[in-house]
């Protein structure tokens, strides 16, 4: 895989960091506007992989590849269930949503919903990674296959 | 309404192409005309989360399944209906109308869905307690994340659960190294 013809390529220089932003705002807001955490992690792994198709795999090397997609992945659930499980220690049942029963935010600000952006973050990293793994390895697969 | 059933007839009759399409390339375009038609009519049910959501995995979907599957060999699998396999399927089957019919009796009256019956936990019935009191209980302005995160939050565990688990079936298929040892298949 060495890439695309300059026109994508160029065009992709300039949009990736608008979609990485978008899928970001959607991620970080799902719980004043419609969106969350799935769009918004499918949207952040959709810019890794618009970079992987224009530039190739050795682009994204380093910064998000194979092993740290999978590491993300594995780390998002891991920290979706302890908020689960802290919810039993500090609310008193799975999943409790114990921060907002403490710290009650005010409504329609980004500082509320107790501990909704938190698992919405967690989703996030969760399946944006998780999907970015699939892509790599059918990509990987086939790499394999052609040579 | 009639708007909805257009799309509905346009998404049923996309689905039966992409399942007789005669090359991998029309077939994976006709699924990703059924999901558009789906998300356009998520849009106009007014359920604009899920319409995102099914957009947006749409395009990925539809990059994954070009990136994996044009420009290979196509292995067509075809008429190989065995008589232990025919056996085997009509008792799970039956097995699954006889458990089916059993619980028939335990589900809410046609027409009416379990978030319609009352239920004695709450003091009406389950949705509208939701869209009453999600903005006061769980503090979040948009009240379908409310719903998924805080008053359903076990759904989406299981939904991550079941993510995890495909990631991990498609990776373990498809690393040969795994089974095979470092040289390919052998």
């Amino acid at each position: 895989m060495t890439g695309m013809s300059p026109i994508v390529k160029t065009v992709t220089r300039w949009v990736s960091p608008f979609i990485l932003a978008f899928g970001i705002y959607i991620a970080l807001t799902g719980h004043l506007t419609p969106g969350g955490g799935f769009p918004g992690g499918v949207i952040v792994a959709g810019c890794f992989i618009l970079i992987t198709l224009a530039y190739g795999k050795e682009r994204v090397e380093g910064i998000f590849d194979l092993k740290s997609a999978s590491v993300t992945d594995s780390l998002a659930s891991l920290s979706f269930l302890c908020m689960g499980l802290l919810g039993y220690v500090f609310g008193g049942g799975f999943l409790n949503n114990f921060i907002q029963s403490g710290f009650p935010g005010k409504a329609f600000e980004l500082l509320s919903g107790g501990n909704m952006p938190i698992i919405n973050i967690a989703i996030g990293f969760k399946v944006g990674g998780s999907l970015f793994v699939v892509f790599a390895y059918l990509a990987l697969f086939r790499a394999i296959e052609e040579e | 309404m009639v708007l909805i059933q257009i799309f509905l007839v346009f998404t049923i009759i996309a689905a039966l192409i992409a399942v007789e399409a005669p090359s991998p390339l029309s077939s994976i375009i006709s699924l990703g005309a059924v999901g558009f038609g789906l998300s356009i009519a998520f849009l106009w049910l007014g359920a604009p989360d899920i319409a995102i959501t099914q957009v947006v995995v749409e395009i990925i979907t539809l990059v994954i399944l070009i990136r994996a599957t044009i420009g290979k060999g196509v292995t067509e699998v075809r008429g190989n209906e065995s008589k232990p396999l025919l056996i085997g399927s009509l008792i799970l089957f039956g097995l699954g109308s006889a458990f089916f019919a059993n619980y028939l009796s335990a589900f809410p009256e046609f027409g009416k869905t379990a978030m319609d019956v009352p239920m004695d936990v709450f003091s009406e019935t389950p949705s509208q307690y939701y869209l009453k009191f999600g903005l006061e209980k769980v503090g979040g302005a948009n009240v379908v994340n409310d719903i998924l995160l805080d008053f359903r939050a076990y759904d989406t565990l299981g939904e991550a659960t079941v993510l995890f688990t495909a990631v991990l079936g498609a990776i373990t298929l498809l690393n040969k190294e795994v089974f095979f040892g470092k040289g390919g298949e052998k």
